[in-house]
């Protein structure tokens, strides 16, 4: 008997989502950098639509992250780590998730108000136009654009954040929490 | 000068003005009138319009079959919404308006399909391209003024609107409709 697997461990779906969602943000957060810095051409018009489909997947699937989050309390840190973290710790601990879920909605929300500010209606994989929840207006469009930028770097900042605490967790506590959020029967 | 010559010159002068009277017979208001389109890329749905453009029209509401039309839209008014694309609208690749300041129509035949529906058949030149159209017209009349509105699907690749790279019509597609509601005074009574 394990009595310690299923509370310390995130559930399997929670751990599925969170590396697919890894690598989706990361991988839309480079391709955004990117795609932004191209002269006007094709390609670039391309790039944005894919970018687009690709950022109301993410959504889709952050608010199906939302709802299991919801649904299923994640395992509360090890007693022993928990007391020995300082209090300020602790508020960034839960301070950075807050603000994790915050701006998984907040960047594609922006982005697609931008676009539909803009002028270009999101037309999901080519296939199913989205609605437009703010209309057509310049004025607007330019007010959003930096916000959509803004966000995406402040969603980047605290993925580094994130990830480098893991790493201090993994390397230097050597605690083994990453385990947590990695399938696997051993505990 | 002699007098003969100025004479002339003068019978000259009032002759084409005549003619460009006749022609002109019913004006076109500009703030009431409207030229649209629509594209489509990657299938999002993109409006644009054209701020600039003039009719001259010759319309006898008894013989439409005489009517002259000569429609001509300034492509450096284009516009769809954005700076960035409105520059590259304006460039080589699309409307190239250095070199194409004006898109042109100018009518072969009017036929009457009654019920205020008109068959307008010319050539449409964009871009020094020139193709035969078939446009409907449907014209309104309130007050003063008489409404032509009408909708023309057109291929853009057939006028070399979106050249070279542009030419990839899974990126945008070569079906374009422009829309149109020309505002005329001096229609006679339909």
């Amino acid at each position: 008997m394990h009595p310690t697997t299923s509370s310390t461990r995130y559930s399997l779906p929670a751990i599925a989502l969170h590396w697919l969602l890894a690598l989706g943000l990361i991988g839309l957060l480079a391709f955004g950098w990117y795609m932004t810095g191209l002269p006007f051409s094709p390609a670039r018009l391309k790039y944005y639509n894919w970018h687009k489909w690709a950022g109301v997947t993410i959504l889709v699937l952050s608010v199906l992250r939302l709802v299991w989050r919801f649904t299923h309390r994640p395992p509360a840190l090890p007693q022993a780590m928990a007391d020995a973290m300082p209090r300020w710790q602790h508020v960034a601990h839960h301070g950075v998730h807050h603000l994790l879920y915050v701006l998984f909605f907040a960047v594609p929300l922006l982005g697609w108000a931008y676009s539909s500010a803009a002028g270009f209606p999101i037309v999901w994989f080519g296939l199913w136009q989205l609605p437009d929840f703010v209309s057509a207006n310049p004025a607007l469009a330019e007010t959003l654009k930096p916000w959509h930028m803004i966000s995406a770097y402040t969603l980047a900042a605290l993925i580094a954040l994130h990830i480098a605490a893991a790493l201090k967790h993994q390397f230097i506590d050597r605690d083994g929490l990453l385990r947590r959020m990695l399938p696997g029967s051993a505990a | 000068m002699t007098f003969t010559a100025t004479f002339r010159a003068a019978a000259l002068a009032s002759a084409a003005l005549f003619a460009t009277a006749a022609m002109a017979a019913q004006a076109l208001v500009p703030a009431q009138s409207a030229v649209n389109f629509t594209a489509k890329q990657m299938g999002v749905p993109l409006q644009g319009h054209f701020k600039k453009f003039d009719a001259q029209v010759a319309f006898d509401t008894a013989k439409p079959e005489a009517s002259k039309i000569h429609f001509s839209i300034d492509t450096g008014s284009a516009t769809m919404g954005s700076k960035e694309t409105d520059s590259n609208l304006l460039g080589a690749d699309w409307f190239n308006i250095a070199k194409f300041p004006k898109a042109t129509f100018d009518s072969t035949a009017v036929k009457a399909l009654g019920g205020g529906k008109y068959q307008v058949d010319g050539t449409l030149t964009i871009k020094g391209n020139a193709q035969k159209v078939s446009v409907p017209v449907v014209l309104t009349q309130s007050g003063a003024t008489t409404t032509a509105a009408g909708t023309l699907p057109l291929k853009r690749l057939a006028f070399k609107i979106g050249d070279g790279d542009w030419a990839d019509t899974s990126m945008v597609a070569d079906d374009v409709t422009v829309q149109f509601k020309l505002a005329l005074t001096g229609v006679g009574k339909l």
